[in-house]
């Protein structure tokens, strides 16, 4: 049977068997949860190595017809951006399974069971390559989202879980709308098909490079996917629900949606908006460009005021997340390898600094920061894990934050169609602002003498912490050294895309690809 | 032997790895500190060894020794390579070697310290970092070692985490090295962007590619806004590393490190990572006539503000601290005016007087036990004299004595500023020369001179152990004979035809930027009387400081100097608060950002309007049901009825 229909079903078939678990029988919930996620992990393991990153197109494809009458299929398959995202989902899982031993402490069969669901169907989204299909994993992710919100939350959870799902229901529905009327324009006014009608994505993708939707239509079309992306990723100023969500979601939770959940933005963005409207893309690079640069500003000087620990993380992801963004709208091969190397870093960094907020919450049940200092001295250990997560958020060269950022600029800087420094420069900006809020945070909670007494007696990390932060920080320190194993994967198809977005700018003129420096340029 | 160069950075960080890892179960201190001190030391002979091999085989060219790839996407191809050349193994010399002798002298210092293997698995992570940013073959490579060094001075500065450190918006040391990598940062945003525009300008990062397609085209990029643009960026990046105007501010603050971090990252060698940055990018800054008047103009700016400050300051690291914020300033100023060379030969024999300094400081310190101010001691070379003689000798050095090294190095700086700059910066540096002679010898005196100001009774002075003194004379003989690397010509001459000998070691990477400064400058005066005079006017200077401090502070009781300090009070206070520069940035800067995202973007503009917008969106669609829902009362009498006023409504309309 095919590989990534295994990785795509093992967390589905792991959910539904946990449903028939004695709900008491807690310890064999949760070692199944974790044993499914790591099997996962492991088969995906196998797409990993057989994956040809020399080619551009989509990998590992599976097709069957499911409403035939209207030609929307189960169709999936992998390129190189999906494969790391996929990794990604596939790597978190079960440390954030690991991390729900301590966290979750009640109803956990009900949870479990939500956690593999929500694995099962964000491996969906990102290999679906139908629009259909795709719709329904981006909503049934709702669902167990919605509950571990609503159910395993702090205090305002109820209020947080409903804004999160009004926010992203809403922009949902534009994009169903923008789906069927995409389906029903290439299937029936293009190719005339007798369904009339087609989500298939690779079929509509082409046919678009053929022959695009007129401009101003189109751009109706770019807008509802944006809205409901950018609604995800969030983009400023879409994104006040994201701090109630993080904030007020258990911690496993908020590592998985800082982890995987917004890359679900990101890469809708870059899959579907990019890649089928690039004219409307490059029309609206500079709108996005902005929203991007504000946001990474924004969200910076939002958590340098924050006075509680998660909202403080929670909001260092909008000013992360606007560099993915950035790096996406720049049409270059390196800010959009940099915005997909740094998904997979702000899903590392930040799901790892979530976790590092879980641990001293587990033992303090207060996210204050005023409520710590000085924890260096009673949690050497922790503070070592603790200070890697910041410093590879700040982005220290070394560390894979890094890598991510410095692509991402580098691509504004040079994108002939964005034109400007002004993007990278402001950004750069947001990178300075970056350490003020960490260095900021940390020296607050870890140094200093411990003043408050209830902090004297911390345990430092368990067995059980200290395995479910070691895998990150290898992949951290990886990345820092060696991203090439990474950037490799996605290199080709990103070139492909970029080779595509600029013949629709640049027609028949000789492509701005590979360089031509201005030097030689003036001589 | 060459090709060994990976060896140099490889050893300290495998050092690192084993401290840092290890370092918790090998729990005995001398076995640390040797792991990490051999580190060093294997490493300095490692380069010694290249930098043997290279005087008797000249290189003619930069030899580049290939690690692997490090990043590539697009058109951008980054290696992790090294470029051996005299420059990079002068750096890697010097940074090994004092590190080296530093990491001896710490194994005593640090003594019993809670967290000793942490301390030298810093200090190896930070001669890892130090030599990337040295033998880097790239920007962006040595931009790693640049924030890599930042890191450790960060994780350093903050040592002793939980020990409070007072300063302007500071109570923890920690927040002392907040400050540090914050201010740094701002820098390094100078440094990235720059590095973006040599990327589109060049279309690469690589040193010996930019400098060739630099000269190759110097006609075509002379004074381009591009170049100017380039250079000033960088040159942002270094006012943060080497601490000069207006990012000065963080390196007295970095002072609440421990003493040989001070000595070894604060003087001797990361802070004088700005001046090795423009020596690499000499030929850009050679192309831009502006930016090196920039350069020369805040190196000068900087020696004057850091040497009035030092005047002042009682604390003993302090002084130190300004000091070396002055001497780099010289040393930026040399840059400025085109004496690359000069400015290299001055981070040489500063490493080493400095260090001296630091260390020298670090032993009074601790005989003191942990006293800092130089107004509570006196007296001290009857208990220290082995730290008495270096730290005079180190004293000697700074301030300019002939035949000590800084005499050498500082004579030149003051030369080109008059030759090839103008006489208004060589007037300035020479009264910041004075200074240094006169502060310098006001802290020996209160040091060494005089009367025990201490409570003999409580605290008994005593000579540091041999693994502490022997850096220290070590590092005495070279601050007194390191200056013959560099004789000028007019003293030389009779001996040798090219007596410089750094000189000539170091022609081959400056000259086409010399070439070119040359060709854009009016003719320098080079007449040897002026050079004759003006060597004897610095000597002059220098004697009249040490005779002023002498004069003042053999008096007990310090009568002239607190006379002085009430009689200019406004300009005493001024110097002892450092001009009030940390306030001004604290009100003008760091507390507007804070203050209107806090009170405006949040509170504000992100709680009432965007929240306010998704909520009342909430409210009114909740509202509007409500509203509506009267309708709904569920009596279908009611419901007939509305039915047939519509239909009566229809009919009305389809029937007039």
């Amino acid at each position: 049977m095919e590989t990534v229909l295994i990785t795509l079903f093992l967390p589905l078939l792991g959910s539904l068997l946990i449903l028939f678990f004695k709900r008491d029988n807690v310890k064999a919930i949760k070692y199944s949860a974790l044993g499914f996620s790591v099997l996962t992990f492991i088969v995906s393991l196998f797409l990993f190595f057989s994956f040809d990153s020399a080619n551009p197109d989509f990998q590992f494809r599976f097709e069957a017809i499911w409403i035939s009458q209207f030609d929307i299929g189960f169709r999936v398959g992998i390129d190189g951006m999906s494969l790391l995202l996929l990794m990604l989902t596939a790597f978190l899982s079960p440390i954030t399974v690991l991390s729900s031993f301590g966290a979750i402490q009640k109803r956990e069969k009900e949870y479990y069971v939500m956690i593999l669901l929500l694995e099962f169907a964000m491996i969906g989204v990102f290999i679906s390559l139908d629009l259909f299909l795709f719709y329904v994993f981006w909503e049934i992710i709702l669902i167990p989202m919605y509950f571990i919100i609503g159910i395993w939350g702090g205090k305002e959870r109820i209020y947080a879980a409903v804004k999160f799902f009004i926010f992203t229901v809403v922009g949902s529905l534009f994009m169903l709308v923008a789906i069927v009327w995409l389906g029903y324009y290439v299937g029936s006014t293009i190719l005339h098909s007798p369904a009339g009608f087609t989500s298939d994505l690779i079929l509509i993708r082409n046919t678009l490079f053929e022959s695009a939707i007129p401009l101003d239509i189109e751009k109706w079309i770019f807008l509802a996917f944006a809205l409901s992306f950018c609604i995800k990723v969030p983009v400023f100023p879409l994104h006040s629900w994201l701090p109630d969500a993080h904030t007020e979601a258990p911690t496993p939770g908020s590592v998985i949606l800082a982890g995987v959940l917004l890359k679900m933005g990101t890469y809708g963005l870059l899959r579907f908006n990019v890649e089928l409207f690039p004219a409307s893309s490059i029309e609206y690079s500079t709108l996005m460009s902005w929203l991007a640069v504000i946001g990474i500003i924004y969200g910076a000087l939002m958590a340098m005021v924050q006075t509680d620990f998660k909202r403080l993380v929670a909001y260092s992801s909008v000013s992360h997340l606007g560099f993915v963004v950035l790096g996406i709208f720049s049409f270059t091969a390196e800010g959009i390898q940099g915005g997909i190397i740094q998904m997979v870093n702000h899903g590392l960094s930040t799901g790892m600094l979530f976790m590092c907020v879980g641990v001293l919450y587990e033992r303090r049940h207060t996210r204050q920061i005023s409520e710590y200092g000085g924890i260096a001295r009673v949690m050497p250990n922790f503070a070592v894990f603790f200070a890697i997560a910041m410093l590879a958020s700040v982005g220290l060269p070394g560390l894979n934050g890094f890598v991510g950022e410095y692509l991402t600029l580098l691509g504004a800087f040079r994108s002939p169609i964005l034109d400007s420094y002004v993007f990278t420069i402001v950004a750069a900006i947001g990178v300075i602002f970056a350490a003020v809020y960490l260095l900021w945070m940390f020296q607050r909670v870890m140094f200093g003498a411990v003043e408050n007494p209830s902090n004297h007696t911390l345990k430092d990390l368990s067995k059980r912490e200290w395995l479910s932060f070691v895998p990150i920080v290898v992949f951290i320190v990886w990345i820092g050294i060696y991203p090439r194993t990474f950037l490799n994967i996605s290199e080709q198809s990103t070139r492909a895309l970029v080779n595509k977005v600029h013949q629709v700018k640049f027609k028949n003129q000789p492509l701005p690809f590979p360089d031509t420096p201005i030097l030689k340029g003036e001589e | 032997m060459l090709d060994l160069v990976y060896l140099v950075p490889l050893i300290p960080l495998l050092g690192f790895l084993t401290i840092g890892l290890l370092g918790k179960a090998i729990k005995k201190e001398l076995v640390i500190g040797i792991i990490g001190s051999s580190a060093v030391g294997l490493s300095f002979l490692v380069t010694a060894l290249i930098f043997f091999d290279m005087l008797s085989n000249p290189l003619s060219k930069a030899h580049i020794v290939t690690i692997y790839q490090w990043f590539e996407a697009g058109g951008l191809n980054v290696s992790i390579s090294y470029q051996i050349d005299q420059l990079s193994i002068l750096f890697a010399l010097v940074v090994t070697g004092v590190g080296f002798l530093i990491h001896i002298y710490s194994i005593a210092y640090m003594k019993g310290d809670r967290s000793f293997y942490r301390f030298f698995a810093y200090l190896n992570l930070f001669i890892f970092m130090m030599l990337n940013l040295v033998l880097s073959s790239n920007f962006l490579l040595t931009f790693l070692g640049w924030e890599g060094v930042g890191l450790c001075s960060y994780l350093l500065i903050g040592f002793w985490y939980d020990r409070k450190f007072e300063g302007v918006r500071i109570k923890w040391t920690g927040d002392a090295g907040n400050k540090a990598f914050i201010v740094n940062r701002i820098g390094d945003f100078g440094f990235l962007i720059a590095m973006f525009l040599i990327y589109v300008t060049f279309n690469s990062l690589d040193y010996v590619q930019v400098v060739d397609a630099a000269s190759e085209s110097s006609k075509l990029l002379f004074g381009t806004g591009t170049i100017t643009a380039i250079t000033l960026l960088l040159f942002l990046g270094c006012t943060g590393k080497s601490a000069q105007l207006p990012l000065a501010v963080w390196l007295p603050d970095a002072m609440a490190g421990p003493t040989p971090v001070s000595a070894l990252i604060h003087a001797a060698t990361m802070v004088t990572a700005g001046v090795f940055l423009v020596a690499r990018s000499s030929i850009l800054f050679a192309l831009s006539p502006a930016a090196m008047t920039v350069v020369a103009v805040v190196g000068v700016a900087t020696a004057f503000f850091a040497a009035t400050i030092g005047i002042v300051q009682n604390d003993i690291k302090k002084v130190l601290a300004y000091s070396t914020v002055s001497q780099l300033g010289f040393m930026f100023a040399a840059l400025g005016v085109g004496a690359f060379t000069a400015g290299v030969f001055h981070v040489m024999t500063h490493a080493f007087f400095k260090g001296l300094l630091f260390l020298g400081a670090g032993a009074v310190i601790h005989g003191l036990h942990e006293e800092q101010n130089i107004k509570r001691m006196g007296n001290l070379r009857k208990y220290m004299p082995k730290t008495y003689i270096t730290f005079f000798i180190a004293t000697l050095a700074i301030s300019g004595i002939p035949f000590f090294s800084g005499f050498f190095s500082k004579d030149e700086i003051l030369w080109h500023s008059f030759s090839d700059g103008n006489s208004l910066l060589w007037l300035i540096l020479s009264i910041c020369a004075f200074f240094t002679a006169f502060y310098m010898f006001r802290l020996l005196y209160l040091v060494f001179f005089g009367k025990e100001r201490f409570n003999t009774r409580t605290v008994h002075p005593h000579e540091s152990p041999a693994s502490m003194t022997v850096p220290l004379i070590i590092l005495a003989a070279l601050s007194a004979l390191g200056g013959f690397l560099g004789v000028p010509e007019p003293l030389g001459a009779w001996f040798s035809d090219s007596p410089h000998l750094l000189h000539s070691w170091l022609a081959p990477l400056f000259q086409n930027s010399e070439i070119i400064i040359k060709n854009a400058g009016a003719e320098a005066s080079h007449s040897l009387t002026m050079e004759y005079l003006l060597i004897l006017i610095s000597v002059a200077v220098a004697i009249a400081g040490i005779m002023l401090a002498r004069k003042y502070y053999s008096d007990e009781n310090w009568t002239k100097p607190r006379q002085l300090a009430s009689t200019f009070k406004p300009i005493y206070s001024a110097l002892y608060h450092k001009y009030r520069l940390d306030e001004i940035y604290a009100y003008l800067v760091v507390d507007p950002i804070f203050n209107s995202s806090q009170k405006f973007l949040w509170r504000v503009f992100d709680m009432k309007f965007i929240d306010g917008i998704v909520n009342g969106t909430a409210k009114v669609t909740v509202q509007l049901g409500e509203y509506i829902r009267r309708f709904q009362f569920g009596l279908v009498q009611n419901y007939a009825l509305v039915m047939l006023a519509g239909i009566v409504l229809i009919l009305f309309f389809l029937l007039f």
